[in-house]
């Protein structure tokens, strides 16, 4: 296949940037998005010109560190990541648009490549069960049900790649936070933070220039492991019932 | 020189017990008085850092990735052995211990091995308690699955990312502790030097990958938490990112490496189609459960179909090999991974090979099908059949899987004593980045369990017995060995800029995978070997010549990172080239050609090669000098793995 490549460049984070034509010529439809794009960074460099940058790591569609808005979707056409997106999901002389995740709160440093720490300190906030090593119960002494698991388990899928964000005309984050507050607030280990921390992670969402959500449910159909949007109407639960019995008073 | 494993007296069942009392506490008010680097924060690195941040200790943690979390113990699928024994079906601390080790095929340490199922666990306590949510029975209690040919059912999964549940279990932890204040992060930073100060680890070297500032940090201990080296083969099933830096400048600066050819090479991947391939994606093992694997009773019908003439599916039962199954009727399709690719590869040699390479055997579901309902095959492998499909674009659910073995997890790595230091007082290697408990060879739901062991419950007390020796008194960054190994840092990073060549890092670094996976995988021998040594020798010197780095230090540069690492891995390959020329011996994932049964199994050499392997590196282009650890093995007899 031969492809017309509009990437987006930008220099570093004060560069303005743009977009650059590239012709990718000899694309097998057995090759990855990225190693499409590996290909034609080998021929970049081969020209001396700078190799476009992107993020990138475990190509299995599990560390969530590949990113990429392609033709106005966020991990393009599939609904996988862009590590798992396969040529053959294009056409011959077709023309690829591709651009980093777009939001305030996801900084652009170099090309395709963002910043996406604010989802860290999202998780620094509370997303997690405060105790120490050692010291806890036997594993089995606090009966979980297997319903109960399986919705915690569904929302832990979350990989934190950030397309939520990307796919949002809010820029909204709440599909990730709510995906945490969920998967802790249903297990009973949970239970005893669970106040704090559901005003702590949205707190610190707005802190960090995330948007409002307006439930278009976009997040939703363009995340790649199916989070479910119920998730954010639990967050809202969770937030209401602890800001008016808050314990951070 | 002889090496101390350090490994306490006593009986075997109360060693750990035994060593955590004898070893010195640091006071607690003093512990904030002690800073201790993490590089890496996988399941090692994130747990030894929320553990000892917990404790009181000052952490600093690193990695190269923009998150902790994206570490690449996320992507481990199957799941966590722990000698639970909640199955009531006969596990026990010792079964796990005796089943670690006959599955290193005896190259591992008996004391480290019965500590780590000793503390298993207390892993999944842990892991239950930070919220990981485990698969589990109708009546909420844990469920388990028996993996990997293991004859009880000891491992716990979070179907089938167990990893990334473990992980986020520990990054949880290791946020709480940022929040706290008592680990401070540096994500997008790789560590390019280890500072030894009067033999002592003393700090790191690091570059910053955003701004490019190389910066040093002192502690007075550091741990290396940073994965094993299976991307020397340049395909493999490591991300894309993983490498042998950290510790192979560790090495340099004294630190020993042990076992580097103990490689591990799984069965079940997605085979390799085309030049362009990046990297080698795994198919749980769980699939060889319900999965046959076989290929064509002949060369002329394997013929028919990499060309396509005839497809799977017209083969008839009889012109159908179902190799594994006839070979060890009583673990058929379960043998361990070593047994199971090495068998796939001589039917491919064979040219029984089934996709356009050749390279390729079946895994077949369709008498499981046949047997349990599609139903029932989509729930227990539903999105392993779906990404099966989105990579290679057709239905296992039609036509048979094919599957190739591909590097998968390295057991070799920096030696460690009891303590999980280094032959460099204060500098610490934990999970796959050392070479501890798995021998030749690791079990499946293995690296998990040993990751989590290093991090929470086995380097809190070990680290705090090395603390308790040194004065609670800031490390001196002015100490000239930090200026002095900055500006060496500096001019590597110069002398890989200013080559300006013609060739980019990829070409050198598919070019040495190629000579490792040919010479030093699945089969090696003595003079395939000597090959490979002069080929990494040639192509290193090619390297330094011609490779081409564009752009500068002082910017993101994504080819500089990478040639950093290439340069790291051809030294490397060359010393994996000697052990496995030194290793007269066939054993777990090593298999010298020469040295094999008469039905060709591994032919170990318990006599002359008990020993682990530890190399010291001598300088630039200098032989590294051998010193051998040898094994005792006081409870366990040596016996001939057997899956017949």
């Amino acid at each position: 296949m031969k492809l017309t490549l509009k990437i987006w460049r930008q220099k570093n984070a004060a560069d303005q940037g743009g977009f650059v034509t590239y012709v990718a010529d000899h694309v097998s439809k057995d090759m990855s998005f990225l190693e499409m794009l590996d290909v034609l960074n080998d021929q970049l460099t081969e020209k001396g010109e700078d190799p476009v940058h992107f993020d990138h790591d475990c190509r299995e569609g599990i560390c969530g560190m590949c990113s990429l808005y392609i033709n106005g979707k966020p991990h393009g056409p599939q609904q996988t990541t862009t590590c798992q997106l396969h040529m053959r999901s294009f056409s011959d002389g077709e023309t690829i648009t591709i651009e980093p995740w777009r939001a305030k709160a996801f900084p652009v440093v170099k090309d395709l490549v963002v910043n996406r720490s604010a989802f860290d300190r999202i998780i620094q906030a509370g997303g997690y069960v405060s105790v120490n090593t050692g010291g806890v119960p036997d594993a089995n002494e606090i009966p979980i049900s297997k319903t109960v698991a399986d919705l915690a388990m569904d929302a832990a899928q979350c990989i934190g790649c950030g397309a939520c964000v990307a796919a949002c005309k809010n820029a909204s984050a709440m599909l990730f936070t709510s995906a945490k507050v969920s998967q802790l607030a249903l297990l009973p280990q949970g239970q005893v933070e669970r106040k704090t921390r559901a005003e702590k992670m949205v707190a610190q969402m707005d802190a960090e220039g995330f948007g409002a959500c307006t439930n278009t449910g976009a997040c939703e159909a363009e995340c790649p492991k199916g989070i479910s949007i119920t998730n954010i109407a639990r967050m809202n639960r969770e937030y209401f019932s602890a800001v008016v019995s808050s314990d951070n008073m | 020189m002889i090496l101390d494993s350090k490994i306490p007296a006593g009986p075997l069942a109360e060693k750990w017990t035994k060593h955590k009392f004898s070893s010195k506490l640091v006071n607690p008010a003093n512990k904030r008085k002690y800073d201790v680097i993490v590089v890496g924060t996988g399941l090692a690195g994130a747990s030894a850092a929320a553990s000892l941040a917990e404790l009181g200790y000052n952490v600093k943690a690193f990695c190269f990735q923009d998150s902790p979390r994206r570490a690449h113990s996320i992507a481990a699928q199957g799941g966590i052995n722990a000698a639970k024994n909640y199955q009531n079906d006969g596990d026990s601390i010792y079964r796990l211990f005796y089943d670690t080790i006959k599955g290193g095929d005896y190259r591992a340490r008996e004391g480290n091995v019965y500590r780590l199922a000793e503390v298993s666990v207390k892993i999944i306590d842990q892991c239950v308690a930070q919220g990981v949510p485990f698969a589990r029975e109708y009546g909420g209690l844990l469920a388990n699955r028996s993996f990997g040919g293991a004859q009880v059912s000891r491992t716990f999964y979070a179907r089938g990312q167990t990893g990334q549940q473990l992980l986020l279990g520990a990054y949880s932890a290791l946020s709480r502790q940022v929040a706290n204040g008592k680990v401070k992060l540096f994500p997008r930073t790789e560590m390019m030097d280890v500072v030894v100060i009067d033999g002592q680890a003393k700090g790191i070297v690091t570059r910053n990958l955003i701004t490019g500032a190389i910066e040093t940090h002192a502690a007075h201990a550091v741990l290396l938490c940073t994965g094993g080296y299976g991307n020397v083969f340049f395909l493999s099933t490591n991300a894309m990112g993983s490498n042998v830096t950290a510790a192979w400048r560790a090495h340099k600066r004294g630190a020993f490496f042990a076992n580097p050819c103990f490689t591990q090479i799984h069965p079940t991947c997605i085979p390799v189609s085309g030049d362009h391939q990046s990297k080698l994606t795994l198919m749980s093992e769980s699939l060889r459960n319900d999965g046959r694997v076989w290929v064509p009773a002949t060369t002329e019908i394997a013929e028919k179909l990499r060309k396509g003439q005839i497809k799977a599916n017209d083969i008839k039962e009889e012109d159908r090999d179902y190799f594994l199954e006839r070979k060890y009727p009583s673990f058929g399709n379960l043998v361990p991974r070593d047994v199971a690719s090495r068998n796939a590869k001589y039917v491919c040699d064979e040219g029984r090979g089934v996709n356009e390479t050749g390279e390729a055997v079946f895994l077949d579901f369709r008498d499981a099908i046949k047997r349990d309902t599609r139903k029932i095959i989509e729930q227990k492998y539903g999105n392993l059949f779906d990404m099966y499909k989105q990579i290679t674009g057709e239905d296992p659910y039609e036509m048979p899987m094919m599957i190739y073995p591909a590097v998968h997890y390295t057991m070799g790595g920096l030696w460690v004593d009891y303590n999980l230091m280094t032959t460099v007082p204060g500098l610490y290697a934990l999970g796959e980045a050392n070479f501890s408990e798995h021998g030749a060879n690791r079990l499946g739901a293995s690296a998990l369990m040993q990751g989590l062991a290093d991090g929470y419950f086995v380097i809190p007390y070990t680290v705090g017995d090395y603390l308790a020796q040194l004065a609670p008194t800031k490390v001196d960054e002015n100490h000239p060995e930090f200026a002095r190994a900055k500006e060496e840092v500096k001019q590597g990073i110069e002398r890989l800029l200013k080559i300006n060549g013609n060739k980019p890092v990829d070409y050198f670094h598919k070019r040495l995978g190629k000579i490792m996976w040919d010479k030093c995988g699945m089969a090696r021998t003595e003079a395939g070997l000597k090959e490979a040594k002069a080929d990494i020798q040639a192509l290193k010197k090619e390297f330094w010549s011609n490779v081409k780095v564009l752009g500068t230090n002082e910017e993101l540069n994504q080819t500089l990172e990478k040639a950093n690492r290439v340069a790291d891995f051809l030294e490397l390959g060359e010393l994996m080239v000697d052990d496995a020329l030194n290793r007269n011996e066939s054993c777990g994932g090593h298999f010298r050609e020469e040295y094999q049964t008469p039905d060709g199994e591994a032919l170990r050499d318990d006599e002359n090669f008990a020993y682990v392997a530890a190399w010291k590196y001598l300088g630039e282009g200098k032989e590294e000098e051998l010193v051998k650890e040898e094994l005792v093995f006081e409870n366990v007899k040596l016996t001939q793995r057997s899956y017949k």
